[in-house]
């Protein structure tokens, strides 16, 4: 086997194989770890059964797009914790980046010939499937509940999660190229994590929000996390929300070039300051 | 006739590079031959694994060139890269991934896949004597079998230029010592040419060629037996000691 051969094979084959292998490899990793398949599901159910059941009456929401009659505060809330799971999953992928750094695994990566923004997209693709099988296995066990979304909403909504992973997992990119070590990612965690979720139309719809405080309303509007919700929300009850799709495009380009930029050894930050686990 | 038949493996010129305000590497020139066994030499903190860093691309040069059988790494990464296995200093398997699952992701990242990279594990794995680990997590390896799977797996796109920085530290004299004859018989062999970072003396060879570094620096090259000689010293460990002791005193002064 000569390396004439090998350089052949960094072609679109090439690619699909490499892809294909960090795909692998990031789900062979989650089924490892049982507990956080599990973990990512407990988290939106108990949201679910016992806050949302909980505030069922004071809580109404009225007549708003995409709805088109009265909905129990479940059905309000559901399609914004099944976002929270991808929102939690990009956050996890890129801890597993920064964890990969200091083990020193992510070298390995790295130094694949493979373009450094493909691998990071293959990177970002793997945590995609793996949120995505994650959200729909939350999504089966809330249709046993009242949240009446229609049955093809679950497919037309597919194309929805896949856009809103790309974004939540590139903005977590983002954040894992700036960090250099795992103890600092768990207060970035908490500083974007909740933030994100709780300054968003999740819990809560925008006029509601604007009722409490026009400040936080601006500040929800202005979150990618909500335009992410919305978009996946519009999908679930077969509409398009064309603001929420331009967001949440935008924002995954912007960030993930972002990101590019950041692993690359001539631009970003890693080689500067002797990171990747030196 | 191609003219990149007749690149050195890895020609490293005028190479600097800083962290802030240190200096770690300081105008590093380097060459490993084609189908040669080279031991970079140097205490800890040398700038070695610096240096490794940069061959791999993982930090990128400012200053100075490395091409990597006459792909220049800045011009040329991919082509650069597919020529070269790597074994860093850290560890860097996938703990609970099995033996197997590794050596495929590895084949993946370049690209491998199908029958051919099925093929090339199951050859790798015979050659560093580990197929009836294959399917075990490598959670459960000893350090010496890790750090052969690690050289299975920098082997596993057919390299022709492979490097190991501090590939035997934490491992016993038996593990060190299979592991320093699995790399000389793949130069013997296979023609691999070898760029090995080492603090530990005894295992370099007299006919090896022989880089120092030493607070960023190449101090001294040459045959390992010929700086040995040199000064009246014994050994190779003497004279690095005499040679690091000299560039101490004129760094102090």
């Amino acid at each position: 086997m000569n390396t004439a051969v090998i350089h052949r094979t960094i072609g679109l084959r090439g690619y699909t194989i490499c892809l294909g292998g960090i795909v692998k490899r990031e789900l062979l990793k989650f089924l490892n770890q049982k507990e956080r398949f599990l973990s990512a599901l407990v988290r939106p159910l108990i949201w679910l059964f016992i806050f949302a059941a909980g505030f069922r009456n004071t809580l109404g929401v009225s007549i708003i797009p995409p709805y088109e009659t009265y909905v129990l505060y479940e059905a309000y809330v559901t399609p914004g914790l099944a976002v929270m799971i991808q929102l939690f999953a990009g956050m996890q992928s890129s801890l597993s980046m920064v964890y990969d750094r200091e083990v020193g695994s992510m070298r390995v990566l790295l130094t694949s010939p493979f373009p450094r923004w493909s691998l990071l997209l293959a990177k970002l693709l793997a945590g995609v499937i793996v949120s995505v099988v994650q959200v729909y296995v939350f999504l089966l066990i809330a249709s046993f509940w009242q949240i009446d979304i229609p049955p093809l909403g679950y497919l037309v909504a597919l194309p929805a999660f896949i856009l809103a992973g790309l974004m939540l997992g590139s903005i977590g990119l983002l954040l894992s190229s700036q960090i250099k070590q795992l103890e600092n990612f768990a207060s970035v965690m908490n500083f974007a994590i909740f933030p994100m979720f709780f300054a968003s139309s999740a819990l809560y719809p925008l006029w509601r929000m604007r009722e409490a405080s026009e400040l936080l309303y601006w500040i929800c509007l202005l979150n990618p996390f909500t335009h992410a919700v919305e978009l996946v929300r519009f999908a679930l009850y077969l509409k398009f929300e064309p603001l929420a799709f331009i967001v949440v495009v935008a924002v995954t380009l912007v960030t993930f070039a972002l990101s590019a930029l950041a692993y690359d050894p001539g631009r970003g930050m890693l080689g500067r300051r002797g990171g990747l686990g030196e | 006739m191609n003219v990149m038949s007749d690149r050195p493996a890895l020609e490293i010129t005028d190479l600097s590079h800083r962290f802030g305000a240190r200096l770690a590497l300081d105008q590093v020139s380097l060459r490993v031959e084609r189908g040669e066994f080279t031991a970079l030499l140097g205490p800890n903190g040398a700038g070695k694994t610096t240096l490794f860093s940069i061959i791999t691309r993982l930090y990128s040069n400012r200053s100075g060139r490395v091409s990597i059988f006459g792909h220049n790494l800045q011009v040329e990464p991919s082509a650069a890269l597919a020529e070269m296995g790597v074994v860093f200093q850290t560890r860097t398997l996938d703990l609970d991934l099995t033996v197997r699952q590794n050596l495929a992701y590895h084949a993946s990242l370049h690209g491998m896949g199908g029958r051919r990279a099925v093929e090339r594990i199951e050859y790798l794995l015979d050659r560093t004597g580990l197929s009836s680990r294959a399917k075990d997590k490598v959670r459960t390896l000893s350090g010496g079998q890790s750090r052969r799977i690690e050289i299975a797996r920098s082997l596993i796109h057919a390299p022709r230029l492979l490097l190991l920085d501090e590939a035997t530290v934490g491992l016993d004299l038996a593990s060190r010592a299979d592991i320093v004859r699995i790399v000389r018989s793949l130069v013997r062999d296979e023609g691999l040419s070898v760029l090995w970072a080492t603090h530990i003396f005894d295992e370099v060879e007299e006919d090896d060629s022989v880089y120092v570094l030493h607070h960023g620096k190449i101090i001294m090259q040459g045959r390992a037996g010929d700086i040995a000689d040199q000064g009246g010293n014994v050994t190779l460990a003497d004279a690095f000691r005499a040679l690091t002791a000299d560039a101490n005193q004129e760094t102090s002064r």
